[in-house]
């Protein structure tokens, strides 16, 4: 009955026995140096890391990069319909194609123009424009990128 | 930490059994050098032509990685500048054991072309230790693939185990 268990259970031995061996083989074998720091610093292609990596970035990139990424997605749809739309008149559709496009460029373009209107686009800003009177803001600290 | 590295006795029964433990240890190292790609002037499409399908090194086992953590070769390929050289210095010393390099070129070789420039490394030997050098302005893919399996001669004769005699 706990035949099935018993196989799970050799598979977990298995499993943890081997990545002993091989690590202890691996450590057994490896030449090993440990006299050179630099060895264990970060990867950064070659330059030495600045600072922490946990570092704020501004929520204004992700509207702008939401909004980079919708119309890349819109031109790598509408590139192929060029391309092959002589093709498309031939066959008599051509003008269902055209309607077809026109309306899915124009609920992208919707959204653009929803975006403007919320001010996403527009990068600087007035803190005091959004906020209620008789908040008292933090000095904002300077972000290096 | 426990380690058998350059501790194994090169004479009798042991020594025996460990030489042909690093014989194969330097079969698996030599069948598989992985190079870290660093393209440093016009040498670098070399290097990629002979990592492309016409010089195919792959079937030696030699194979293209980003990070110097996966490497066992650095290709220095190209002229190597003061500015660059403290990171050609902190890539060799991230790149796993046991690493080789190779200069590719005569800029790497000696400075080549600009050996009498204010910012080019006379020879990239004055950083970094070179196994292998490749002649040549830019050299051939077919030079470069002689490099590597001089390389892999040069791989297949050493001792990591027993004691250097």
């Amino acid at each position: 009955m706990f035949f099935d268990f018993a196989n799970v259970f050799i598979f977990i031995i298995l499993g943890l026995l081997m990545t002993f061996v091989i690590i202890t083989v691996s450590r057994l074998l490896a030449p090993r140096v440990s006299d050179v720091p630099d060895k264990f610093t970060t990867y950064e292609c070659g330059e030495r890391p600045v600072g922490s990596a946990w570092i704020l970035f501004n929520f204004r990139f992700y509207a702008v990069a939401l909004a980079f990424l919708i119309f890349d997605i819109e031109l790598v749809l509408v590139f192929p319909c060029v391309s092959v739309y002589n093709k498309w008149l031939k066959a008599g559709s051509g003008l269902f194609a055209l309607i077809e496009i026109t309306v899915f460029v124009g609920i992208l373009f919707l959204g653009l123009i929803y975006m403007w209107n919320r001010g996403d686009l527009k990068w600087t800003k007035e803190v005091s424009e959004e906020l209620e009177e008789g908040v008292v803001l933090e000095e904002e600290k300077p972000i290096m990128f | 930490m426990v380690h058998l590295y350059n501790k194994m006795p090169s004479e009798g029964f042991f020594g025996a059994a460990f030489t042909t433990v690093d014989r194969a240890l330097n079969w698996f190292r030599l069948s598989s050098v992985w190079y870290l790609l660093f393209g440093l002037a016009c040498c670098g499409i070399e290097l990629m032509q002979t990592g492309g399908p016409r010089t195919d090194i792959d079937r030696i086992g030699s194979v293209p990685r980003p990070t110097p953590r996966q490497s066992d070769l650095m290709i220095v390929a190209g002229t190597l500048t003061y500015k660059m050289a403290s990171r050609l210095r902190l890539l060799y010393d991230q790149m796993a054991e046991p690493k080789y390099v190779i200069a590719m070129g005569s800029c790497a070789n000696c400075g080549g072309l600009f050996q009498l420039s204010y910012s080019v490394v006379k020879g990239v030997d004055k950083i970094v230790p070179v196994d292998v050098y490749v002649p040549g302005c830019p050299p051939r893919p077919e030079a470069l693939t002689e490099g590597i399996l001089k390389l892999q001669e040069k791989i297949r004769t050493e001792r990591f185990l027993v004691k250097s005699p």
